[in-house]
């Protein structure tokens, strides 16, 4: 029992540091500023590759962290490690990757970037957070009525 | 194509990029989770999901970076739209899409990726492809 509630302490330590060090990550990046987005998806204006540049040094990590977990039967506090099955390209996939690429490039707000911009107090990462919140939902609505039919 | 060298930040770039990719292997080996946004944030709103605390505890952490990161150096500048109609239109957007396509930049783009799956690759490709053509039909077409 003792045992139990301290591993489950110290995984909450690591993920609340990860989310840290996440933040950190794209605030030094310059990634929470959707103007620098913006001007990575403008190809056709001046383009800022920085974007490319972030998702490079994110992915170097990425690789070995994956091969790693790839091998290994459980995390450091002994929980399985989920690592997704799903290999279908579908319509799911496809037109839900373009919607969202539609609202990152109206505003140049990913959902990262925007707890770290509504953590900074910012207003317009707030009404952007309560609308992406209620998106979830509207969501979660659409797949318990897809289930129904 | 013209390269704006201006804002262009290949070293700052990377260097973050590396300190997301140590918060994502960090949540990976300890946790043994994928470190996606959309669905750490968007799987807190399906009532029949059971491991919340360690969704919340990566997420507070999020939200309280600023903080720390205020701590060691000045807030970067950042410029977002001031149009409140066009905020929430998006937030919906990013919020369903993500959903469907079951991950956002980070899920896909950089989880994904580096766990080399065909499925992220193409999202990937799709959200950034749209998200180009998004941003081609409101600066060069509308002209915002």
């Amino acid at each position: 029992m003792m045992k139990k509630s301290k591993q489950n302490f110290k995984g909450l330590f690591a993920a609340s540091f990860a989310g840290v060090l996440f933040g950190i990550g794209l605030l030094i990046s310059g990634m929470t500023n959707p103007a620098k987005v913006i001007g990575f998806l403008d190809v056709f204006g001046l383009w800022d590759p920085s974007l490319a540049f972030v998702m490079a040094g994110a992915i170097s990590v990425g690789l070995v962290a994956f091969a790693i977990a790839k091998r290994s039967k459980t995390s450091l506090t002994g929980e399985t490690i989920n690592l997704p099955e799903n290999k279908v390209i579908d319509t799911r996939l496809v037109l839900g990757s373009l919607i969202f690429g539609i609202g990152w490039g109206l505003v140049g707000i990913c959902p990262g970037p925007s707890l770290v911009l509504l953590g900074q107090g910012n207003l317009n990462g707030f009404t952007f957070v309560s609308a992406l919140i209620l998106g979830f939902v509207i969501y979660e609505i659409i797949e318990i009525n897809i289930q129904k039919y | 194509m013209s390269i704006n060298w201006e804002s262009f930040t290949p070293i700052t770039g990377l260097q973050g990029g590396v300190v997301i990719g140590i918060a994502v292997t960090t949540l990976l080996l300890v946790n043994g989770r994928i470190a996606g946004i959309s669905g750490i944030f968007g799987g807190l709103f399906n009532f029949q999901m059971q491991d919340r605390a360690w969704r919340i505890a990566f997420l507070f952490g999020l939200v309280v970076s600023p903080l720390i990161y205020g701590f060691f150096g000045e807030l970067p500048q950042s410029a977002i739209d001031n149009n409140r109609y066009l905020l929430i239109l998006a937030g919906l957007l990013v919020g369903i899409g993500t959903r469907f396509a079951g991950g956002c930049t980070s899920g896909h783009g950089v989880c994904g990726l580096s766990r080399l799956s065909l499925r992220s690759l193409v999202a990937t490709c799709l959200f950034i492809f749209s998200g180009m053509a998004t941003v081609y039909v409101t600066h060069h077409m509308l002209g915002r």
